[in-house]
């Protein structure tokens, strides 16, 4: 489908004019809203804007406010993340989301490994073993890597594991997770950030393995490399921050209770 | 764990990007939400005692993963405006690359 200007049907214009002048929150019925002017944000498909957690709500609100005189909607991550949430365009459910996530682990990233050259497989060696380890440990399961083309047997018992354990999970902090997993190719990775084993920035460099060694054999190209790089970071940060701000409330009742 | 460094470099580093991010000038960037709320809670978990140690861990890694967003989003933004931002060359400009001129076209003038 293809919408005004020729774009997708789901895909705002890339910019427009900045038309507001203050941006606030405020709280309503179905939970924290953002006022541009006096005007309530709306979803693309014309929801009204309501997120769970003041916090996301603030931060929404800083990515409307740091528009300068054109709203970049690129830019805006969080805002992107809520409105998948509140919109569901792909019509996914639960479940579906779920097995989305854990079919990346057949050909995770981190355990797809080469033979050649030998100073790369080396280098994959070193740095994701131990993530794989962790893992390991954390979920008790079993998961190894391989260098076959056809990627790693993944026990079944493994995947069931990671479905009951992202099962958990709300189904706004899910959506955050599957798009950091989406954008880093490891639900490994991808755990290691949701369970704070390892910062936006360590996940980014490990997921961009290969491309940092050939970076460091050939040198970066800051059009290409540094824009992606960044871009990257953005993108798996604003969804491991959304992830962590939609399961909050669980984490705060998980405390009470422990007390 | 994540080795997340100091909370002090993470808040000081925050607050600097919210300046940054200030879109509006003359606007003071600690009269925003954003600011008062990490603020409000970087002052919220000072208390160290081993009960609030997890909650300590994960406002700082919440913090340092902001952090990380809005360094990232600024320095996206700044790249994409140096290489991707200026659009398509004219054909005059095209054709100047190479040391050309396009011809003046008969009912063009006047």
């Amino acid at each position: 489908p293809v919408g005004p200007g020729g774009g997708r049907a789901y895909a705002p214009p890339a910019e427009r004019k900045r038309f507001y002048q203050n941006v606030s929150i405020s709280q309503g019925e179905g939970g924290f809203e953002i006022n541009l002017d006096h005007r309530k944000l709306k979803t693309p498909q014309a929801k009204l804007f309501t997120v769970p957690s003041e916090a996301l709500a603030i931060a929404v609100a800083t990515e409307w406010d740091s528009q300068k005189d054109t709203i970049k909607f690129y830019t805006m991550h969080l805002t992107t993340l809520c409105n998948t949430a509140l919109d569901n365009p792909t019509q996914r459910n639960k479940t579906q989301l779920i097995c989305g996530a854990v079919k990346f682990l057949e050909t995770d990233t981190v355990c797809y490994r080469v033979e050649e050259p030998a100073a790369l497989a080396e280098l994959q060696k070193n740095e994701w073993d131990p993530v794989i380890a962790w893992a390991e440990r954390r979920y008790n399961v079993a998961i190894g890597s391989s260098t076959s083309i056809l990627g790693s047997n993944i026990p079944a018992s493994t995947k069931e594991t990671f479905v009951s354990h992202l099962a958990s999970y709300n189904m706004w902090a899910l959506q955050g997770i599957e798009f950091v997993i989406t954008q880093l190719k490891s639900l490994i990775l991808s755990m290691g950030l949701i369970d704070r084993h390892i910062t936006v920035e360590k996940a980014v460099l490990l997921s961009r393995l290969e491309e940092e060694y050939q970076i460091q054999r050939w040198g970066s190209v800051e059009w290409a490399h540094d824009y992606d790089l960044c871009e990257l970071r953005a993108r798996v940060a604003a969804g491991t921050l959304f992830a962590h701000l939609c399961s909050e409330s669980s984490t705060v009742k998980h405390k009470l209770l422990q007390d | 764990m994540a080795a997340l460094g100091s909370p002090l470099r993470t808040l000081r580093g925050l607050l600097r990007e919210l300046r940054h991010a200030g879109g509006r000038a003359g606007r003071p960037y600690r009269d925003t939400p954003a600011y008062r709320h990490i603020v409000a809670a970087f002052r919220a978990h000072r208390v160290t005692s081993k009960k609030l140690c997890r909650a300590q861990q994960e406002l700082h890694f919440q913090a340092a993963t902001y952090l990380c967003l809005l360094r990232s989003v600024r320095e996206h933004t700044a790249l994409h405006q140096e290489y991707h931002g200026k659009g398509e060359r004219s054909p005059e400009e095209v054709a100047g690359l190479v040391g050309f001129r396009l011809p003046q076209q008969p009912g063009e003038k006047g």
